[in-house]
């Protein structure tokens, strides 16, 4: 397969499942400002949400305030911002044109429809549109997009490399969602036990759609490193780390076996699974989830770096 | 009253032979059966459709060229000497090229001008000595061709290149059969279907010597922003090869690679879609981004084909066009089968002072425009732009050739009052490699507009399935 080829699957499905990650995002920034402050406000959640995005930078000098308005344009219908929802589609459409051959008409038509819709979505005036729905539209349109992968897509290298870049995108996403709200699931927080922070993990697990998940597997109440070691160490949540580490080391694994030939990819996938595996979440908490997080998505980013330099680039 | 133009389907009163059934059929059903057709057509080809405007250049902006769902009919005996004719254009064509690039001897046997050639834009002097495969240099060439009569056919110019537009052959049938099936039942239509698997094999009977077994063969496009990105993909997808651009290949050493999954694979015969200029930054253009730096040393030194070979576009310029009916004589001793249209060049003094005498009456076309630019109509042009053009002449005769007009013949074509005569002309495709092959069928381009003889797609023209009957 054609190493470009290879790269435009592989971008195609990171940037579907980063506009998907942008949505939840702003879904938990939406119901945490919900939440009556002890001090009688309300809470702001926007700025921790465009840290998490890595943005915080480029929107305040654009927007200044962070404030939903000018959040969900910058997140949603900034052109000039290349993470937004947006962009995120034109770029999946525009990397699965260019393989158009190597897609099927459904993949394709999945992703052609949430681009088209979407122009429509901005005509519509935004007093007749909420942020909720927004959510809705762009976690239906981008499962629409899997799901007619894992329906029609030949199970060959192609099928591999889009599944990676889902993996290799979600993980970092899901540390960057937990970050956000990081200090909640520290046992040293005042607020913990709180009727408060109480809500905001229901949220966090909300907006990972993974709140009814949680119950199922740890029961009654919540706790913070059950959350953490949820999200983080388990390995049947579809979005935890050690699951898309998991996820891309065993995609990387059936590379292998087809091309027969291990790449230093394989390696790194395998080390962070390694050590993912052997993680205690009560020293994770310990030495700091913040840190923890921050290291995570450094490896995934070298991971992500690796991927590209042993297949995507072609080897010269 | 007789028209001065041929019509295909009636000789008078009476069907022709070739139409017999195709009547027959179409006088069994009612006329809501066809407009039932032609909404269907309508529906399958907005989902095609879509498929083709999401290729263009500009996100949805691409028109659907109108396609017409009567079939252009040929009888095999008609579509035999046309083969013939098309086949040895193609040889001459061919064997011009090497000739020019190598001994020239039709020009030293003062056949043709020196100049014509070596002053030619589209002439290579990088490719000078160099030896493709099989002695090929156009490996497709379609031969765009007009009819006048029951037995007369007229070659308008011909396409060394890389002659665009055979996908709509292809995708033509394909809703036809879908549409009619009951009809391709009872009338023996030779498949064309085969078009593909045949380009496949031509690729692969001019790999190059250093090529150890089966060669691999990639197509070369601009990419997906190119307006003809459909028909690349389409024809890499359908032979079942790799649609490359150029930054997927590389030049090490004395081979051409594609960047794959596994490492470097070699490339042996690429059928590009790109123009002369673009090919090879280092070579033609330096501020080329399409093309692959190296390629040209390699294909000097054998390493790799490329179809069509750098610098067969001289044989189709419209000024070497005159010469054809010469190479053939010259080349292959043989009479030419299909006739050229009369011209009269301007670069000489008689035939210069007849066409300003009867510039009312001619078409006269740049030597090295295309696609219907910087054309005068005679009789379709006022006082005042003949006078203009005939200033432009004057100034460089030898940039001028000059036609009469000709009679286009008429196939019936469904328009809003039902089946009424339209001009029609036809584009073969004929592959040259080990074997000369012409697919039974072509792209059959008609003027909508009634009286129209323009069937340019830009100017309202469509497309029509090309039957040739089988006997």
């Amino acid at each position: 397969m054609l190493s470009r080829t290879a790269e435009n699957l592989y971008w195609t499905a990171r940037y579907v499942e980063r506009a998907d990650c942008t949505a939840r995002l702003l879904e938990m920034g939406y119901r945490m400002q919900l939440i009556p402050t002890a001090d009688g406000g309300f809470a702001s959640e926007w700025e921790s949400v465009l840290t998490a995005a890595g943005a915080r930078g480029d929107f305040a000098e654009r927007y200044g305030d962070a404030v939903e308005r000018n959040v969900v344009s910058f997140l949603v219908f900034d052109a000039a911002n290349p993470s937004s929802i947006k962009c995120c589609l034109a770029s999946a459409r525009n990397n699965a044109r260019a393989v158009r051959t190597a897609l099927t008409t459904e993949v394709w038509e999945a992703l052609n429809r949430a681009y088209l819709e979407f122009q429509e979505l901005e005509r519509t005036p935004r007093s007749e549109l909420s942020l909720p729905q927004i959510c809705d539209w762009t976690k239906r349109h981008a499962a629409e997009v899997r799901g007619a992968h894992e329906n029609t897509q030949l199970e060959n290298e192609g099928y591999r490399f889009f599944n990676m870049g889902h993996a290799v995108e979600r993980g970092d996403n899901t540390a960057r969602l937990l970050d956000v709200k990081y200090y909640v699931l520290l046992p040293t927080s005042d607020m913990v036990g709180g009727g408060i922070d109480n809500y905001q993990w229901t949220t966090l697990l909300r907006a990972l759609s993974a709140h009814r998940a949680y119950h199922w597997a740890y029961g009654g109440d919540y706790a913070p490193s059950r959350i953490a070691h949820f999200l983080i160490l388990n390995r049947a949540c579809p979005r935890s780390l050690v699951h898309c580490v998991n996820a891309a080391e065993d995609h990387l694994t059936e590379l292998s076996r087809v091309t027969g030939q291990r790449t230093e990819a394989n390696d790194a996938a395998a080390a962070l699974l390694a050590e993912l595996a052997d993680a205690e979440i009560g020293d994770i908490v310990h030495d700091g989830l913040h840190e923890f997080l921050g290291r995570f998505v450094a490896r995934n980013a070298d991971l992500g770096q690796k991927i590209a330099d042993s297949y995507l680039f072609g080897k010269v | 009253m007789k028209s001065r133009f041929f019509n295909e389907m009636y000789d008078g009163d009476t069907v022709r032979p070739a139409y017999a059934n195709l009547t027959q059929w179409i006088d069994g059903h009612p006329p809501e059966h066809f407009e039932l057709k032609r909404k269907e057509a309508e529906t399958i080809f907005r989902r095609i459709g879509i498929t083709f405007a999401v290729y263009g250049s500009e996100e949805t902006s691409e028109r659907l060229i109108p396609f017409d769902m009567m079939p252009r009919v040929f009888t095999e005996t008609e579509w035999r000497k046309l083969e013939r004719g098309v086949k040895q254009r193609a040889r001459a064509l061919n064997a011009f090229l090497w000739d020019i690039y190598h001994r020239r001897e039709i020009v030293r046997a003062g056949r043709i001008p020196g100049d014509l050639i070596w002053r030619n834009e589209a002439f290579e002097p990088a490719v000078v000595g160099t030896s493709p495969a099989r002695g090929v240099y156009s490996h497709v060439v379609g031969v765009d061709l007009v009819r006048t009569g029951l037995d007369e056919f007229f070659v308008l110019e011909d396409n060394c290149r890389t002659p665009s537009g055979v996908s709509y052959m292809l995708e033509n049938r394909e809703i036809m059969m879908r549409l009619f099936p009951d009809l391709f039942r009872s009338s023996r239509i030779l498949p064309v279907d085969d078009y593909p698997q045949a380009l496949r094999r031509t690729f692969a009977s001019v790999a190059p010597e250093k090529c150890a077994g089966e060669p691999t063969i990639a197509v070369l496009t601009p990419g997906s922003f190119n307006s003809a990105y459909y028909e690349h993909s389409f024809l890499a997808d359908q032979m079942g090869v790799e649609l490359v651009e150029g930054p997927d290949l590389f030049v090490d050493g004395d081979f051409v690679y594609m960047r794959t999954t596994r490492g470097p694979q070699r490339v042996d015969v690429i059928y590009r879609r790109i123009d002369d200029p673009f090919i090879d930054p280092l070579c033609f253009r330096p501020d080329s981004l399409l093309g692959v730096p190296g390629l040209m040393n390699v294909y000097r030194s054998g390493g790799v084909q490329i179809c069509s070979a750098p610098g067969a576009g001289v044989a189709d310029d419209k000024a070497i066009y005159t010469y054809v009916p010469e190479m053939i004589r010259f080349y292959l001793g043989e009479e030419p089968i299909l006739n050229n249209v009369p011209t009269w060049r301007c670069s000489e003094p008689d035939e210069l002072k007849y066409v300003l005498e009867h510039l009312g009456e001619l078409v006269v076309k740049e030597v090295h425009g295309s696609g219907g630019y910087g054309m005068l109509v005679g009789p379709a042009s006022t006082k005042e732009e003949i006078d203009a053009y005939a200033a432009r002449i004057r100034h460089d005769p030898g940039d001028f050739i000059a036609q009469p007009t000709l009679a286009l013949s008429t196939s019936p074509t469904f328009v809003d009052q039902g089946l009424a005569p339209r001009h029609v002309d036809l584009r073969p495709y004929c592959l040259v490699g080990e074997t000369v092959h012409l697919t039974p069928g072509g792209l059959t381009r008609v003027a909508m507009r009634e009286g129209s003889l323009v069937v340019n797609s830009s100017q309202g023209g469509g497309v029509k399935d090309t039957w040739v009957l089988a006997e």
